[in-house]
């Protein structure tokens, strides 16, 4: 486990080091400094800032900085916001996010098992076709517009639940279920599909021959072999989450990450775009690793070990 | 079956036709006319190409029919509902929605058809080579693919409109440039699998070569795959371009694309509702047809998945 | 003569698929009795393992569909029970082995949990008493180190120790009749035998009915002994191991025994049946071996024959056997005592 774990670091720590020097070599390469675009300086006052800001020295001079800066966790000062650094607006903007995040995790998770699981007991039968045209839409209607709808009917129309912001629980329930949908809808099908193969599998038999009753089996027997795909496809998820946020938060005037993620791209306020996309990074690698130590806890074939080959 | 009605001429043997007992039993039919007839009776895979042909013609046509362009404001006729003259209402600058619709399908749909395209020629590509040759070569191509989507795909598109100028052929690149690595993946897999079954050992053996074998083996049996890889991109292009104009990263005005009329509507949202109607529906149509014919071939082409 | 514990009479089952109904299993009627082993052979396709699959009810329905007849064990008609009761039934008086231990075993739960949850669901055990049965049965069935081993997922396991195990699963619970569905196919040669012999000598300890479905004649030879041949969803012959070996009166059951390799025998070439089992989507009316029989007679076409009793024990449907049918000598070297 302890090899795994400094395995995993490790392999961690170098996609880091891609994803750092990709995202900055790619700033670099964006057109106009980060003050162009802000009203005309006085020349003196850029020259002073792009001094302060260390724009001056050479890039490499500068890649470097970002590298010791991002291993001592600080991810340097906003340009479109003065006097605040990058680590302020995540540390203020991240919760908001991580809340709405879980919940449309959650939501995704167990509605989508439950569907697919019916999906696939009721298989070619009305639940089934109900479970399967549900996750079609699903998959074909886009968050925003899902989003946008939700909005209209529940909060401009029937005056339910709040139009936007985040200040209580109701805040939270519309975004989380536009967040939701799409992901629901992938584990509704991924379960259903994952299901049906092992109601057909040899061990289901055997479990029916002992003669244990069709809901143990399926539960005892079924279910826990099932879920396998549904967990493999939680890395996916959590970046179908985090991508998500970047427009649902919007829509929702949501003062969270994914929000100021978009507000950094539309100011070209380049710390904050990479100083993000390395968080967001972090973020998905940890949770990967988080769903490999799930899986191999639920799958017993895989072992959590350094010296398993094709853990990486 | 009584006995008694038999004489004794019924004793009398038979040739066995030795075809006749080698005959396999059963309707043999070629896998394509068997996937084809699959699909057929797949009715809403076959609405939905209906559907994609209609508002493939209706991009085509549609500016024409109204007689009317996509960019002419007139600001006295803004916010103008559904009418006779306008028949999708005006917009807020006041220009006929009905026209940018179809307008929007055109830059939606060729959007969705470039970037599936593309990925399609760099994902066989690249699949194809890594997995036919395989070891160490195979090895670095995925690594290459690995360290490519180590970002999430959307966050990189995103990065990307960052540093290209505006414009539709940007957010083609923006799109593709890591885009294909599932359908080299794909490829990769279905190479490896292929090029290790005995036909393709025995065309190895009798000396043909590689291009003819890639040619005249893996390609047709890759194909089903490959397919309906091709179709569930469209849909995930398309709300990918949507996406961005969402984000105002999308097509420059006064171009339409039906994400960019999508956001625009969101801003008079509360007061003219039916604005968000049109390219949001079609927007959802279009995923949608494209999905289940998606699906539809995935079932068709796969006999092992028949439910 | 030995009690009849499990009994099958006219059973017919369907399956309803896209190209319409396929009539897997069509009036099929055997015994077994106490102690006592009965081999149902017959190529892929034949119907055994849809045959003992709805004795068990084991069959999905839909798509299958029992047409008719009755299954009694100990004398008691099961097709009209219940699924609430045939639960009771199943891996109590009824315990089933399948062909492929690879896939058999749950990969996920461990083994000592799969053996104890039929002991605890039908002999009423706690988990400590169902876990200590457990390490006894794993013993009894060869398995070394039971106590460490029962702790062990299937994965650590190797084939013939799943198939072993397996057993273990089936008998836990001292079942009348034990099914075993090709349980040495998927086996090395080697595990095989051994796996013939723990069966036969779990048998007569236990004295339980043993139903083997396969399609080796030489699992047959060893281990059962009764013979059902099975052809086209028919049993087109029946009789013991003795009658089935040594005077085979169906065209069909020569072929199958053609087609062993006999050890003590030089130069020999093994047979072929030539030709493919019949379409059960649309049954030939007449006897369904007519189109791969080299004795097929015009009759054969239209009309299927009764069973003809040789013996007590040994039947045959076969025209041949008709007093009408012109006299024929099965092939050469094929019955096992033939041609001395």
């Amino acid at each position: 486990m302890f090899r795994f774990l400094l395995k995993r670091f490790g392999y961690i720590i170098v996609s880091l080091f891609f994803i750092v020097t990709i995202t900055f070599f790619m700033m670099q390469a964006a057109p106009g400094g980060p003050f162009a675009s802000e009203r005309k300086l006085p020349p003196k006052i850029e020259e002073q800032m792009n001094e302060a800001y260390g724009l001056n020295d050479p890039f490499y001079v500068q890649y470097f900085d970002y590298l010791v800066g991002i291993a001592k966790w600080d991810f340097g000062p906003s340009f479109a916001y003065k006097g605040q650094s990058v680590n302020d607006i995540i540390s203020r903007s991240f919760p908001y996010s991580l809340i709405m995040g879980l919940e449309a995790i959650f939501l995704a998770l167990s509605i989508g098992i439950l569907l697919g699981v019916i999906a696939a007991l009721y298989h070619n039968k009305f639940g089934d076709y109900f479970a399967m045209i549900f996750a079609v839409l699903g998959i074909s209607v886009p968050s925003f517009i899902l989003a946008t709808i939700l909005q209209y009917v529940f909060a401009l129309k029937l005056q339910v639940l709040p139009i936007a912001k985040f200040d209580s629980f109701a805040h939270t329930i519309l975004p989380s279920i536009a967040l939701a949908t799409t992901p629901l809808a992938f584990i509704a099908r991924l379960m259903r599909s994952s299901m049906l193969d092992v109601l057909n599998s040899d061990y289901i038999k055997t479990a029916k021959a002992k003669g244990l009753s069709g809901r143990v089996t399926i539960y005892r027997h079924g279910i826990r072999n099932a879920i396998l795909p549904v967990v493999s496809y939680l890395g996916p998820l959590v970046v179908a989450i985090l991508t998500g946020s970047f427009i649902i938060e919007k829509i929702f005037s949501i003062p969270g990450l994914g929000n100021e993620f978009v507000e950094s791209v539309t100011n070209r306020d380049y710390t904050v775009i990479m100083g993000t996309t390395v968080f967001f990074s972090i973020l998905l690698l940890v949770s990967i690793l988080i769903v490999d130590i799930i899986y191999g806890m639920i799958d017993p074939r895989i072992k959590i070990t350094g010296k398993q080959e094709g853990d990486v | 079956m009584s006995q008694t009605s038999l004489n004794q001429s019924d004793f009398e043997p038979i040739e066995i036709k030795s075809s006749e007992a080698e005959k396999i039993a059963g309707e043999s039919t070629s896998y394509w006319k068997d996937a084809w007839r699959r699909f057929r009776k797949n009715k809403l895979a076959m609405a939905s190409i209906v559907v994609i042909i209609f508002l493939a013609i209706m991009a085509a046509l549609g500016t024409v029919l109204s007689g009317q362009n996509y960019y002419d404001n007139d600001l006295i006729n803004a916010n103008k509902p559904m009418s006779g003259e306008h028949w999708f209402g005006t917009d807020n600058l006041g220009r006929d929605l009905f026209t940018r619709t179809w307008y929007g399908a055109r830059i939606s749909l060729f959007i969705g058809l470039a970037a599936a395209f593309i990925d399609l020629v760099v994902g066989v590509i690249w699949g194809s080579i890594s997995g036919y040759i395989g070891g160490k070569v195979d090895e670095y191509m995925m690594r290459i693919a690995d360290i490519l989507t180590g970002l999430p795909y959307l966050l990189v598109v995103v990065l990307l409109t960052v540093i290209l100028p505006k414009g539709l052929f940007s957010i083609i690149l923006a799109m593709t440039i890591t885009g294909w690595i599932n359908m080299a993946r794909i490829v990769r897999g279905e190479v490896f699998r292929l090029k290790t079954q005995e036909y393709v050992l025995a065309a190895k053996s009798l000396g043909s070569n590689t291009l003819r074998i890639m040619w005249k083996h893996l390609i047709p049996n890759m194909l089903g795959p490959i397919i309906v890889t091709l179709t569930l991109t469209v849909p995930t292009a398309i709300f990918t371009e949507a996406f961005l104009s969402f984000l105002g990263l999308g097509v420059p005005q006064p171009q339409a694309s039906w994400g960019t009329m999508t956001s625009d509507a969101l801003d008079s949202l509360r007061y003219y509702p039916y604005q968000l109607f049109f390219p949001a529906f079609f927007i959802c149509l279009t995923m949608l047809a494209f999905n289940v014919i998606g699906d539809g071939l995935r079932d068709a082409l796969d006999p092992k998945d028949r439910r | 003569m030995k009690k009849k514990v499990l009994e099958v009479n006219n059973l017919s089952v369907s399956f309803h698929t896209y190209g319409g109904e396929v009539q897997a299993v069509r009036d099929v009627n055997f015994d077994v009795h106490e102690g006592e082993t009965l081999a149902i052979v017959g190529e892929s396709g034949s119907g055994k393992s849809v045959t003992v699959q709805s004795i068990m009810r084991l069959i999905a329905m839909p798509p299958g569909e029992l047409k008719s007849g009755e299954v009694k064990l100990d004398g008691e008609e099961l097709t009209a029970k219940s699924d609430k009761q045939m639960e009771a039934i199943r891996g109590k008086e009824m315990g089933m082995i399948f062909q492929d231990p690879m896939t058999s075993l749950n990969p996920t739960m461990r083994i000592g949990k799969q053996i104890t949850e039929g002991l605890i669901k039908h002999q009423n055990m706690s988990k400590d008493e169902a876990k200590k049965r457990g390490i006894d049965l794993l013993k009894l069935v060869g398995i070394p180190n039971p106590e460490r081993r029962i702790k062990q997922f299937p994965h650590e396991f190797s084939g013939g120790m799943r198939q072993r195990a397996m057993i273990a699963i089936a008998l836990s619970c001292n079942p009348r009749v034990l099914i075993a569905d090709e349980p040495t196919t998927a086996l090395d040669v080697t595990i095989q035998a051994q796996i013939l012999d723990l069966l036969k000598n779990l048998q007569e300890e236990t004295n339980t009915a043993v139903v083997l479905i396969t399609h080796d004649l030489g699992v047959v030879a060893n281990s059962a002994s009764r013979v059902a041949v099975m052809y086209g969803g028919k049993i087109v012959e029946t009789g013991t191991v003795d009658e089935i070996f040594y005077k085979a009166k169906h065209p069909y059951t020569w072929g199958l025994l053609g087609s062993m390799p006999k050890l003590h025998e030089e130069n020999e070439t093994l047979q072929s049946i030539p030709g493919t089992p019949p379409d059960l989507k649309d049954p030939p009316k007449g006897c369904p071996f007519t189109a791969r029989c080299p004795f097929a007679m015009k009759v054969c076409e239209g009309n299927m024959p009764d069973y003809t009793e040789i013996t007590d024990t040994h039947k045959a449907a076969c025209w041949l056997q008709d007093e009408r049918a012109p006299k024929v000598d099965p092939p050469e070297n094929v019955l096992a005592g033939g041609t001395e």
